[in-house]
This record gives structure tokens, C-alpha cells and sequence, in this order.
């Protein structure tokens, strides 16, 4: 009981403040709607799913959706509902992993990068654009293709496309706000780096990470798939629905539309969803942009 | 800064970027665990086998000459030999290009027009339901995996209503073959040109048959940047004062709008066009795929399959080069364009 007034009181004005703010709270509200759906889906696949989604032939071949299979069968027979429900896991690890990397990774080297400034500003700059520069598939590819299969490999190769983007907006921010009155003030009373870093900047360069991060998540998810695409994915043992997307690419000719259709728009909703939580919160973090 | 020192400093600029570019991707080969030779066997061949692939690609030789014959072997424009057959990379690379570069060009036009198009109905009707859907469409397709979206035209144009082919370049055995003009061959390898060359209208109908999904389904995944950036643009030219002035003298909003506004809406497109190659690229690697598009993608994608990792060092290297040349050209016409850049 006590919870749930708990909940009545904290979550639904924090509701109404996001819904009163015109499109783009209406957006943050949606996709955080989307995103939560489907992660409880994914945690409770295992209980909701018809069939096991790795099992084969247990309806007939490449069967249209029908009464007992509601999303059809593939060509091994197994049952696309189960496949659908199951197969978000991969994806999510990956995208979480990937973020997390990130954010070890390139939020304290921009912090310290841009606060030390001189050789080693420079230096690290020099590198983290000359990432950003290339073309991350083909980047994420690359050292995919090199570190091989699992689900921490695709992770770090998707972390490595992504880190400058950390890089390059933590810097940005912390070089404005270096020079800003109160930090300044902050230095002139005597406090050492660290705590101007870690108590005067870090805490306003939040809000961008957050909404840089929240983008990259949809970045993250739409890469594994296009990373499971050209086979280099996880394995063809778990349900994921980049394999069903890539598998279901030779059944095409035949028309088999419902093969690629589900586990496709799964991924669409997925990444959809983070990023209107993303763009949503970018454009009620930054009012400047608001007319 | 006149525009030759800008020039200038730009291409020096550049020379450490691609050096860095080029160490990265030799080390990403060799480095990061897996050597390539027993990768590509799977382990599965004899020490002998493995030891004679390795001499015939110089992986025996220490780290540091490998790297400098690298380098070297670049300047003169080699970018090394392929694992499974030992043919130059280069080559291959070279055969592909035209099709990657046919299928950017038809997307980018088709990214650019299309985002230019809805940017500017967008900006137009700020805050109504058209505006907000118009978003809405660029955040949607921002999110649609690229190769899905291709699939889903291959099934409804090609497989359901047969009105398009659903992969390929042209149909076997009908590649235009451009112009013949007095024992002079001019190619340029891109079909839709080659055939107007050839003169060849039916080739030309059919070579535009074929890259019109390819170039639609990278086209529409890029145009939701292109929309934002014109409607932003727009958004903050249309309360200019000049704008005003027009409208006060009674100009057609259609002038007002594309004769007055959009001119200056336009320059931040050309930079992003520039900053966009790098996705493009990405992109056209999974549409080259989903299509049976022989370019450079599904070329690294071939080679991907068959562990061919010497051909995957030559291929990323030609990416890499292509991405900080564009740049380079775009920044050097920005600076053109914009005098205030070069300052």
C-alpha cells in the first residue's frame, strides 16, 4: 500500500510535469512506454512463450499466421511468436553493454582531456576525431570481424564507433563551463582540481551524457543488427531477431512476409523508442531550442 | 586567411588524421586477438600451409617492417593481396567502386531532395499537425534498420506487385558498355551514364529500374537529418528581417520562401552532405547487401565470409581514404562558399 501511494505521489506529477510540456514530453513518455514494454516482455518471455523458440519442426514449414501459430512459422518450423517474444535479450545486452563501455570510457576522457588541455588535449582530440570521422559500420565491422563472435565482442566493437561521440560533447561542455564565473570562483577560494572536476562540472555535463546516451542505445541496437546482418552475430542458437531478420532474407522469393515482418518491427519499435526518449529529452534539456 | 593558405592548412591537417586512420587499421588486423592466418584456416590446417601463407604475405616478417612495407606498398597504391587467391586487393577495390559510387549518388540526391522537400513544408506550418508528423517521419526512419526497410521493398515491389527487380545491377550480360568514338573507349562505370553514352535508352530505363530501390532505401534512411537541419535552418531564417522586407513588398510566399529564405537554408546542407558521406558509406554497406549490389560493401561482407582478413585491411584503408577525401573537398568548397570559415 505504502508503495503505491509512493508511486501515486512521485511518478504521476513527474508524468504530468513531462505530458504538459507540449510534443516533445509527449515523446519522452512514449518511448520510455515502448522501452519499459519491451524489456518486461523480454524478462517474461520465458513464462509467456507458446512454444520453446529454439525448438524445431513444431508446426508445419514456413506456415502462414494462423489460430495456433499467431505470427506463422519459419522455415525450420519453429514458431515465430515464441521467436518474436524471446528474441529482444540479445539485443538489449548488447546496447546496454555498449553504452556502459562508452560511458567508462569516453566520459573520463573527455572530462580530463579538456580539463588538463595542452598536448594531451590535443592528442586525444587528434584520435577521437579521426574515430568519429570513419564510417562506424564499417569500423564496427572491422574489429567485429577481428574480435569474433559473443556478445561482449559486438559490445566493444560498437563502443568503439560510439566513444568519440562521448568524447566530443563531454569536452565541448566542459570547456565552456571551465571558464565560467562560478568555477572560477570555485578555484580562486582554493579548490583542488579534482573537486572542481568532480563537484562543479561533472554534475552540469550530466544531462547531455544522459541524452547523448539514450540516442546511442538506438544507434547501438539498429548497429548489432546490421553487425548480425552481414553474420557476424552472436550464434544462430539463440532467438534473436536480427537472425530471424537475416535468416528470413532467403525465404523472401517465397513471400513469406510474416518472417521478416515481426522480428523486424520489433527491432524498429525498440529502437524507435529510445530514440524519441532521446530527442524528447534533448529538446526539454535544451529550452534555447524551444520557440 | 585567403583561401589557398586555408586550403593549405586543411590538406596538413589532414595528413596526420590518415596516418592515424592507417596505423589504426593495422593494428586492428594483426593486434586484436585472433591472428588472421589461423583465423582464416579455423585452425583447421597444417603448421606447414599456415607457414607458407604467412611468408607469401610478409605476416612473418617483425611488426614494425610489416608496417613500413605497408605504407609503402600504399604510396604506390597497393593495398595488398587478397588471402584466398593472392590477386591485389586493389584491383578488386577499383572494379567495385563505380557501383558504391552510383548508389551514394542516386541516395544522396534522392536523401537531399527528399529532406529538403519535408524541411522546408515542415518549417513552413511550424507547430501544426503537418509539422509534427513531418518529425515524427524523420525520427521513424532514423530508427528502421536499414536492410529491413530494403527487404520490405523487396517483398512488395519485387515479390508481391513484380514491378522492380529485387537485386542486382542490371540484368546479366546487358552492362552498357559507354561510348566508342574513333578507337576511343570512354567508361565511366556508372550503368545509368554508360548507357546514355551508348545511347541505349532501354538499358538506361532498366539500369534505373534496378538501383531505383537501393538508392530509395539508403535515401529515405538519411533523410531525417537532412529534414531536421532544413526545418531548423528555415525556422530561424524566416524571422529574419529580410525575409520581412520581401513579404512586405508583397512577394509571393512561394518566392519569399524558396527565392529568399531557403538560399540561405541552404550551405549548413552542403556540410552536412559532407558529414553524412561517413553514414552513407555505412549504410551502403547493408543495402549493397540486402540488393546483391557489387560494390564495396558487399565486397567486405564477401570477404568477411571468407575470413579473407588482408582483403578486409585493403577494403576498410579505401573506406577510410574516400571518407577524409570527401571531407577534405567539402570543407575547402564550405570555405569557398562561406568566407567567414576561413577566418
Amino acid at each position: 500500500m505504502e508503495t503505491e501511494r509512493g508511486l501515486r505521489t512521485r511518478i504521476l506529477p513527474g508524468l504530468t510535469a513531462l505530458t504538459s510540456r507540449g510534443l516533445a514530453g509527449w515523446m519522452v513518455v512514449i518511448g520510455l512506454g515502448m522501452v519499459l514494454s519491451i524489456v518486461t516482455m523480454t524478462l517474461i518471455a520465458p513464462w509467456i512463450s507458446p512454444h520453446d523458440p529454439s525448438a524445431l519442426n513444431v508446426g508445419p514449414l514456413r506456415s502462414p499466421p494462423n489460430g495456433e501459430f499467431p505470427l506463422g512459422t519459419n522455415h525450420l518450423g519453429q514458431d515465430m511468436l515464441s521467436r518474436v517474444l524471446c528474441g529482444g535479450s540479445i539485443m538489449l545486452q548488447v546496447s546496454v553493454l555498449s553504452v556502459l563501455f562508452c560511458l567508462i570510457v569516453g566520459v573520463p576522457i573527455g572530462l580530463i582531456s579538456s580539463y588538463v588541455g595542452g598536448a594531451l588535449d590535443k592528442t586525444f582530440s587528434l584520435i577521437m576525431d579521426s574515430v568519429y570521422a570513419f564510417p562506424g559500420m564499417v569500423l564496427a565491422i572491422t574489429i567485429s570481424a577481428m574480435l569474433g563472435r559473443g556478445v561482449v565482442n559486438m559490445a566493444l566493437s560498437i563502443a568503439v564507433v560510439y566513444i568519440p561521440s562521448y568524447f566530443r560533447i563531454v569536452r565541448s561542455h566542459v570547456l565552456t563551463i571551465k571558464e565560467l564565473p562560478y568555477t572560477v570562483a570555485a578555484r580562486s577560494i582554493g579548490a583542488k582540481g579534482d573537486t572542481i572536476l568532480f563537484r562543479y562540472i561533472l554534475p552540469n555535463v550530466v544531462p547531455s551524457i544522459v541524452s547523448v546516451a539514450t540516442v546511442n542505445f538506438a544507434d547501438a541496437i539498429l548497429t548489432a543488427a546490421g553487425l548480425t546482418f552481414v553474420g557476424l552475430g552472436v550464434t544462430k542458437d539463440i532467438p534473436d531477431w536480427g537472425w530471424d531478420l537475416t535468416d528470413g532474407r532467403t525465404l523472401l522469393p517465397s513471400g513469406a512476409w510474416w518472417v521478416i515482418t515481426f522480428p523486424g518491427v520489433m527491432i524498429v519499435l525498440l529502437a524507435l523508442g529510445f530514440t524519441l526518449i532521446g530527442e524528447g529529452m534533448s529538446e526539454l534539456l535544451n529550452p534555447r531550442l524551444e520557440q | 586567411m585567403g583561401l589557398r593558405s586555408y586550403i593549405a592548412t586543411r590538406v596538413l591537417l589532414t595528413i596526420p588524421m590518415i596516418m592515424l586512420l592507417l596505423t589504426f587499421v593495422f593494428l586492428v588486423v594483426r593486434v586484436l586477438p585472433g591472428d588472421p592466418v589461423l583465423l582464416h584456416f579455423e585452425k583447421a590446417a597444417s603448421p606447414e600451409t599456415m607457414e607458407l601463407m604467412r611468408q607469401r604475405l610478409g605476416l612473418d616478417k617483425p611488426l614494425l617492417s610489416q608496417y613500413f612495407a605497408y605504407l609503402a606498398g600504399l604510396m604506390q597504391g597497393d593495398l595488398g593481396k587478397s588471402m584466398q587467391d593472392f590477386s591485389p586487393v586493389g584491383q578488386q577495390i577499383f572494379s567495385a567502386f563505380p557501383a558504391t559510387l552510383e548508389l551514394a549518388i542516386y541516395s544522396t540526391i534522392i536523401a537531399v531532395g527528399v529532406g529538403i522537400f519535408l524541411g522546408v513544408k515542415s518549417s513552413q506550418s511550424y507547430n501544426s499537425p503537418q509539422d509534427h508528423s513531418i518529425r515524427i517521419f524523420g525520427i521513424v526512419v532514423y530508427a528502421i534498420p536499414i536492410f529491413f526497410l530494403g527487404m520490405i521493398f523487396q517483398m512488395i515491389f519485387g515479390v508481391f506487385l513484380h514491378w522492380l527487380p529485387t537485386g542486382g545491377r542490371i540484368y546479366p550480360g546487358m552492362e552498357p558498355y559507354g561510348l566508342n568514338m574513333g578507337g576511343q573507349h570512354i567508361s565511366t562505370g556508372l550503368y545509368t551514364i554508360d548507357s546514355l553514352l551508348e545511347g541505349n535508352v532501354f538499358k538506361f530505363v532498366q539500369t534505373l529500374r534496378y538501383i531505383f530501390l537501393p538508392s530509395l532505401t539508403l535515401g529515405l534512411v538519411l533523410c531525417g537529418v537532412f529534414i531536421r537541419l532544413t526545418r531548423s535552418n528555415m525556422l530561424e531564417t524566416l524571422r529574419l528581417d529580410f525575409v520581412t522586407a520581401a513579404r512586405a513588398r508583397g512577394l509571393r510566399e512561394r518566392t519569399v520562401l524558396y527565392g529568399y529564405a531557403f538560399r540561405n537554408a541552404l550551405l549548413p546542407v552542403l556540410t552536412m552532405m559532407g558529414l553524412q558521406f561517413a553514414v552513407l558509406l555505412g549504410g551502403a554497406i547493408l543495402t549493397e547487401t540486402t540488393f546483391s549490389w557489387p560494390g564495396l560493401g558487399r565486397y567486405l561482407v564477401d570477404r568477411i565470409n571468407f575470413r579473407d582478413y588482408t582483403a578486409i585491411q585493403g577494403d576498410v584503408v579505401f573506406f577510410g581514404l574516400l571518407v577524409a577525401l570527401v571531407s577534405l573537398v567539402v570543407d575547402v568548397l564550405y570555405a569557398y562558399l562561406d568566407p567567414r570559415i576561413r577566418l
